[in-house]
């Protein structure tokens, strides 16, 4: 499954090549034209088959997934890192993580239950008090196996539980997913500019870049994307809900959804009686955050799956949502016209 | 088979105290090629006997103890399809948080502890520790099923493949104590090929965690004349003071305070050193925190030692430590029970 082949692919914001390969080499057959760009975004073209002038639209998904850098190699052998992205610290302990591109295990532990005083117990350790274990005996042996700069992923493995799937990335490696589907479908009527972003977790930076490139009429962002539905305290209403369908975004803190193409998707959806959510508003950013301005502005909206627990070592998604966003953007391509 | 693979093969069973028994099986399967006897007591430890093989009758007893049982949790509440759980054993709290799980429920079901992403948390609750009661099992099924296979009670056990790290060091779940397993079963093995005049009591332990009650009922069972606890000490880790520490690969700590019997600390050094086998001096001011400190105080007392195996972040799904150093252990208790005679208990008593 491609999914999983992504998920468990290593590919830290400035360290996309792994997922950009398998996406190559899944894409290349569908498209007319692909290349790779400067900062290391997969820019590809479908042309449509509807008359001239035919619409450009561009989808993007994000390759990058969070991660960490090395950032010193301490006496003991042990690594210091820093977050590359948005991570909670708290979820990095007792956690395992391959290192650079031998993808050499480590693990981050913490100091033990036994040994820490009670105010300790109350007390979020920050990122800078934690190490990678690699198992080397002193700085000269770490230094043979792992450098500064060296990016870690975490260490897990993709699975389905029976109508979910669990893994690391998705994030947006089920954008990336819905996006290579999307490809491998049509023929659209619009020129399909299929784009495999880099760096969105540290800044929506491929975006700004690819979307100058192309230029496009329309955008739209493929993500994986905050599901927060689990019981909690207080009574708030989820973002998404696992099992609702895709998840459009009306507006978020990077972009209010052009409102054509918002009701563009939610006709469609309820024509074709997929089920679709709306996104609890103002929660996450994505790369329609970059696209909607780039040069004279470009109507744009963004369409998720909705994840639990993004951004942590394993997060969870609906197989039925991911199938239904695959749907849900086929049909709307079908759709598109110009405003 | 060889240490590492058994010792691969014990973590990846499930047992939290008081529920081993898949473990317990796979131990006795190991035990049992290296033993005359293997039995079962009432609480579910593995107790596998070696007889004396000189011939004579048997000059004393002596019973090895290392727990089998692993820390867990346990559901409390099915909350629309969520797991609410407590835990068996001692957690820090902190390490669950984004842990997969595996809760044992009318089948297997992997799962995960569930955090809140940071995109929708105010900035003052990322600064807190969140509370057990505020955490969740997520195993990613519809509520109906879930009602179906999960009922409050199951049990739960962290997940965590075995990796192999550098200088032989392996990182795993319940390494704490399964890896003290596996050097009994390293013992048995040595001693299928000597002679020794005692009849030897290798015993995986069971609710150790829960407040060394297999060690006490063991214990009472065998009536050993000596027992040898073998459980896990804390490694060297940064942030952590060497003085509290063993270092790992660099041999077993032989523990030594009120816990320990001072002659048997004296034997064990005696021939740890006389078989160049590399050891660290543990002081333990207090109680050791093993079943050491239960075997200790049974009956009229049993002289009673303890060796660790150095290991890195105890209780969390990454505790590391060397499998030389598990493989030092087997050999030196062999070495050390082909050492007793008849001799040995008048020795202890002086």
């Amino acid at each position: 499954m491609l999914l999983e082949e992504l998920s468990n692919a290593s590919g830290v914001a400035g360290n996309e090549g792994e997922v950009r390969e398998k996406l190559i080499a899944v894409v290349k057959d569908h498209v007319d034209e692909y290349h790779v760009d400067t900062i290391g975004n997969l820019i590809t073209l479908k042309r449509g088959t509807g008359p001239e002038p035919r619409l450009k639209v561009m989808l993007a998904a994000h390759m990058d997934e969070i991660g960490l850098m090395i950032v010193a190699i301490e006496q003991n052998g042990h690594l210091r890192f820093r977050p590359v992205g948005g991570i909670d610290g708290r979820v990095l302990l007792s956690k395992m993580v391959y290192v650079g591109k031998d993808r050499i295990p480590g693990v981050i532990g913490v100091k033990p239950i036994h040994l820490l005083k009670p105010k300790e117990r109350e007390q979020v350790l920050e990122i800078d008090q934690l190490t990678i274990d690699i198992g080397a005996k002193n700085q000269e042996e770490a230094q043979g196996l792992v450098k500064l700069g060296d990016y870690a992923a975490f260490a897990t493995t993709f699975a389905t539980l029976g109508g979910t799937a669990k893994g690391k990335a998705l994030d947006d490696r089920a954008g990336c997913a819905v996006l290579a589907e999307i490809v491998q479908g049509g023929p659209y009527p619009c020129d399909l500019y299929a784009v495999f972003t880099v760096q969105e977790e540290v800044g929506l930076r491929g975006a700004m870049v690819a979307a100058y490139a192309v230029s496009p009429d329309l955008g739209f962002a493929l993500e994986g994307t905050v599901c927060d539905d689990s019981p909690k305290k207080k009574d708030l209403s989820p973002t998404t809900r696992l099992g609702g369908g895709p998840a459009i975004t009306i507006m978020d803190r990077s972009v209010i959804a052009d409102k054509r193409l918002v009701k563009l998707l939610m006709d469609t959806a309820k024509e074709l009686g997929i089920p679709y959510q709306i996104k609890q508003p103002g929660v996450g950013g994505t790369d329609a955050g970059r696209i909607h301005i780039s040069k004279e502005g470009v109507p744009s909206v963004a369409v998720a799956v909705p994840c639990r627990y993004i951004h942590s070592p394993v997060s969870l998604l609906d197989l039925t949502d991911f199938q239904n966003t695959v749907k849900l953007m086929k049909a709307t391509l079908a759709r598109v016209k110009e405003f | 088979m060889a240490a590492l693979d058994f010792l691969k093969q014990l973590s990846a069973a499930s047992g939290v105290s008081g529920y081993e028994a898949a473990v317990r099986k796979i131990i006795a399967d190991e035990f049992q090629p290296y033993s005359d006897e293997v039995r079962t007591d009432k609480l579910g430890s593995v107790i596998g006997l070696k007889r004396a093989n000189t011939g004579q009758a048997a000059q004393g007893k002596i019973m090895l103890a290392g727990h089998l049982d692993e820390i867990g949790l346990m559901v409390t509440k099915i909350e629309k399809g969520f797991l609410r759980f407590t835990q068996v054993g001692g957690f820090d709290v902190r390490v669950l948080l984004g842990q997969e799980v595996l809760l044992h429920g009318q089948r297997p079901l992997p799962g995960i502890i569930g955090s809140r992403p940071p995109h929708v948390l105010p900035a003052d609750e990322r600064d807190k520790v969140i509370p057990m009661d505020e955490l969740w099992i997520d195993v990613g099924l519809p509520e109906a099923e879930v009602n179906d296979l999960v009922q409050v009670g199951d049990l739960v056990t962290v997940t965590r493949t075995v990796v192999e790290l550098k200088n032989n060091l392996v990182s795993g779940k319940a390494f704490d104590d399964r890896a003290a397993v596996v050097c009994l079963a390293e013992c048995l093995r040595h001693l299928a090929a000597m002679k020794h005049s005692w009849d030897v009591y290798a015993v995986a332990t069971v609710q150790e965690e829960t407040g060394l009650k297999g060690a006490m009922t063991a214990a009472f069972g065998i009536s050993p004349d000596i027992g040898i606890a073998i459980d896990v000490g804390h490694g060297d880790m940064p942030g952590v003071p060497e003085a509290d520490t063993l270092k790992l690969g660099q041999g077993p700590g032989i523990a030594f305070g009120p816990n320990i019997h001072p002659k048997l600390y004296e034997k064990l050094v005696a021939v740890a050193k006389a078989n160049e086998i590399p050891y660290q001096v543990d002081p333990v001011p207090g109680a050791t925190g093993t079943d050491a400190w239960a075997i200790q105080v049974t009956k009229e007392g049993i002289p009673t030692a303890l060796l660790d195996i150095p290991l890195r972040y105890m209780h969390t799904s990454v505790e590391t430590l060397s499998t030389t150093d598990l493989e030092r252990i087997g050999r030196l208790l062999a070495l050390f029970i082909a050492s007793l005679d008849d001799k040995t208990l008048g020795e202890l008593k002086a």
